[in-house]
């Protein structure tokens, strides 16, 4: 990607271009991805979908070098991520994933400061601390506990932070919100969408929930077999015609939230 | 009794040092290995097994198992390594140590969450920077573990260190168990939990913080532990005077004779220090390199175990050929004979011996299959033995090896009727044991003899104030001394009897050579 814009402002921050060209992955004899061709326009929110083996979490990794591809290119704002050294490419891309990885023997703001300590050798300032916080909307004080006396859904706002401390313009998430109940889930992920506009971030999450994907995504990719089978708005893919796989995937959302509608429709005739 | 305080502080000292070096080198090894080991699973496999084999070597065994290899070092690379004393020591325990450290810190390593790992890379951490930041504090309560019960295992083996010459609390216990003295064996045994408990319970502190991030508590304990280092490693108050260590083998007499010979040389104004219960092949060593200066070995010990001889010779002309080979071969100076000798005894019971008319080893030919053997464990491997074979055609019942003080007691109780006993313990005379002739001269002379180091021999003031000594103790005398050290009721102590020996010397005639 992009070098961080020069002043470090995050209001500022542009989200890059992402694109895949022809990439694949093996394991051993089975095809995780396969021969994947896709662009991601600037600032655009992602959200990769499937079931589980369809190669969605082996195609984000692929973007900061988790995973390295067997063939084909990852390109960020035209540049292919193989020209930097891994651990150059993550310090500039943040990344969510859905076992929060907070590191136990470091205080809340020793974790969010570790891509400052890790690239410079310096802690990353108070100031900036107490900002990240109130972005992910935790109180200041929290900056001294340790991880095991936050809840889940607190250890993943901070996780949050620490992902967003570095500036980056890509956010690649990996099932992010999949761990904790569905009413942190649905705030934490409002509360993300809003960041992602204010931030003008370029965003990637892997998800299994297809009511997540549609309600905060500005595309959505339907992946199977290692191939992305639908790429569509969440309006096309609720509009239908985009392949059994995607009509499999909304129809669970859509069954559901028909059920609830009927329910309270027999609620109020009574 | 009267424990010399700054003796067992000395010993504390060097048990400290030679402990914490070991265990220093062990980390310094295993925590390279285990890192790489925690990585690749063949490495582990190799280094695990290695250190496992190690672990099934009995601690002595491998102290020993060193001096053969560094004296064949020390003939290529000279002085420079000396297969005594503290290489060998450091070598044997740091082996010892390796498992319980690479064990832990594998496991460790490897028993860090997927998640931390895959955190570590998301953020961008180099491999170095996961490891250190990550991996090694996660991993460091159980490599603490480990390493908790490393230095409790060292600090312990480390009392073996003695049979290879290297001073450690176990100068102490091997003492008191040869002499019998328990208080002596309680000391050594006790300053040696002490040691090993205070140590766990700093490194416990280590531990503990590191677990719940007290730093407090870390450098605490850690500074504990460097002052108790530094203290070992403070030189000890120097004399003035010079200083002589005198050498001793594992048994009563050889205590006994290093005090005397120590007394001698304090009253002619030396600073002495004693090695005691060293291997027989060991002290001799000790003594060409220099290490010990003076100590008394028995001439057919010489004769056979060092200069490989199976011919009996004269006493006079295999004292003089000791002598000259001794001096030639290592530049060691043999004083002169004590006068009194100390060679193999074959003992009976009184009964036995008037029952069966028995007053020779030709004698035992014809009872020797009804006859149960008893030896000191050693007797049998030993060339003497053979010579005593070649000579006689003997066929015992049975054979069993004993402790010499048990040998004794295994004589009067029966469980032996012949026991390969020493000529000069007072335990022979005591029990009323018949000591059997030796008509064809099998057994080499044993006369006990005075030798010094290099250093010492040419330093003519402390030769002649050993001097007086030669041709000074009859064997009488020398049982007494032996016998107040051995018996059972009213025990002394080696310097006590040494000092009983020094002022009976004093009072008798000199230069009774038998």
């Amino acid at each position: 990607m992009a070098s961080p814009p020069a002043p470090p402002s995050p209001r500022l921050a542009r989200g890059p271009a992402v694109a895949f060209e022809g990439v694949g992955k093996l394991y051993g004899r089975v095809k995780a991805i396969d021969h994947v061709s896709a662009t991601i326009l600037p600032s655009t929110f992602i959200a990769i979908v499937g079931s589980s083996g369809s190669g969605k979490s082996t195609l984000l990794k692929a973007v900061n070098r988790l995973v390295e591809p067997d063939t084909g290119t990852v390109r960020i704002d035209g540049r292919d991520v193989t020209q930097h050294e891994p651990h150059a490419l993550r310090r500039s891309i943040g990344y969510v994933f859905q076992n929060v990885g907070l590191f136990p023997h470091m205080t809340v703001a020793q974790n969010i400061g570790i891509g400052s300590r890790i690239a410079s050798r310096k802690p990353l300032a108070t100031e900036r601390v107490e900002d990240l916080l109130d972005l992910v909307d935790l109180p200041r004080d929290f900056a001294t506990r340790l991880p095991e006396q936050l809840s889940g859904g607190q250890q993943q706002r901070v996780g949050v932070a620490r992902a967003l401390a570095g500036e980056p313009g890509l956010m690649l998430m990996d099932e992010p919100f999949g761990a904790l109940d569905p009413v942190t889930r649905e705030t934490l992920g409002e509360q993300y969408r809003a960041l992602h506009e204010r931030l003008g971030l370029t965003t990637i999450m892997v998800t299994h929930d297809m009511a997540e994907a549609l309600l905060f995504a500005d595309r959505i990719w339907v992946m199977a077999a290692g191939q992305i089978v639908a790429d569509a708005t969440p309006a096309e893919l609720i509009a239908g015609g985009c392949g059994p796989e995607a009509e499999a995937l909304v129809a669970v959302p859509r069954l559901q939230a028909e059920r609830i509608t009927a329910m309270r429709a027999a609620g109020t005739a009574t | 009794m009267n424990q010399d305080w700054p003796r067992i502080l000395d010993l504390l000292a060097q048990h400290v040092q030679l402990s914490f070096a070991a265990l220093g080198l062990a980390l310094v090894i295993a925590l390279p290995l285990a890192i790489w080991s925690a990585r690749n699973r063949t490495v582990a496999g190799v280094t695990l097994g290695f250190a496992s084999l190690i672990q099934t070597i009995p601690a002595l065994a491998l102290l020993a198992l060193f001096f053969p290899l560094l004296l064949a070092l020390s003939a290529i690379f000279g002085d420079a390594i000396s297969p005594l004393g503290f290489l060998p020591s450091l070598l044997a325990l740091t082996l010892y140590a390796l498992l319980p450290i690479l064990r832990n810190a594998v496991t460790g390593l490897q028993s860090v969450e997927p998640a931390m790992v895959e955190a570590a890379d998301g953020v961008g951490m180099t491999p170095l920077q996961k490891l250190w930041l990550v991996e090694a504090p996660l991993a460091s309560p159980t490599i603490m573990a480990g390493v908790r019960t490393a230095a409790v295992w060292t600090i312990g083996a480390a009392t073996l260190s003695t049979t290879v010459g290297q001073p450690s609390l176990g100068d102490l216990i091997f003492a008191g168990l040869q002499t019998q003295n328990w208080s002596l064996v309680l000391a050594g045994c006790l300053a040696a939990a002490g040691l090993a408990i205070s140590v766990d319970l700093l490194l416990g502190l280590i531990e503990s913080g590191i677990r719940w991030r007290k730093h407090l508590r870390i450098w605490m304990a850690g500074i504990a532990l460097a002052l108790g280092l530094g203290a070992a490693l403070w030189p000890a108050p120097s004399s003035d005077r010079p200083v002589v260590t005198i050498g001793a083998k594992r048994f009563s007499e050889q205590y006994i004779l290093a005090r005397l010979i120590g007394r001698r040389l304090e009253a002619a104004g030396y600073a002495v220090r004693y090695r005691e219960g060293l291997g027989s092949a060991v002290v001799f060593r000790a003594l060409a390199t220099d290490e010990v200066q003076v100590y008394v070995d028995y001439a057919g010990t010489i004769w056979t175990n060092e200069m490989q001889r199976q011919d009996p010779e004269p006493r006079a002309e295999m004292i003089a050929e000791i002598a000259r080979w001794a001096s030639d071969q290592h530049g060691v100076r043999l004083i002169g004979p004590l006068g009194f000798e100390n060679t193999y005894a074959f003992a009976v019971r009184p009964d036995d011996a008037k029952r069966l008319q028995l007053r020779s080893l030709d004698d035992i030919v014809r009872v020797a299959p009804d006859f149960v053997f008893g030896t000191d464990v050693e007797f049998l491997e030993r060339p003497e033995w053979q010579m005593v074979q070649a000579a006689y055609p003997l066929r015992f019942k049975g054979r069993r090896a004993f402790e010499p003080t048990f040998m004794y007691r295994a004589l009067s109780l029966g469980e032996a009727d012949i026991i390969s006993a020493f000529s000069s313990d007072g335990r022979i005379a005591a029990n009323g044991f018949v000591v059997l002739d030796d008509p064809k001269g099998a057994i080499p002379a044993y006369d006990a003899i005075l030798m010094v180091s290099r250093s010492a021999a040419r330093d003519a003031r402390l030769v002649e104030a050993l001097k007086p000594l030669v041709g000074a103790i009859p064997v009488e005398k020398m049982r007494e001394a032996n016998y107040r050290v051995d018996r059972d009721a009213d025990k002394q102590s080696p310097a006590d009897s040494a000092a009983w020996l020094d002022q009976a010397l004093s009072g008798s005639t000199q230069g009774n050579i038998r």
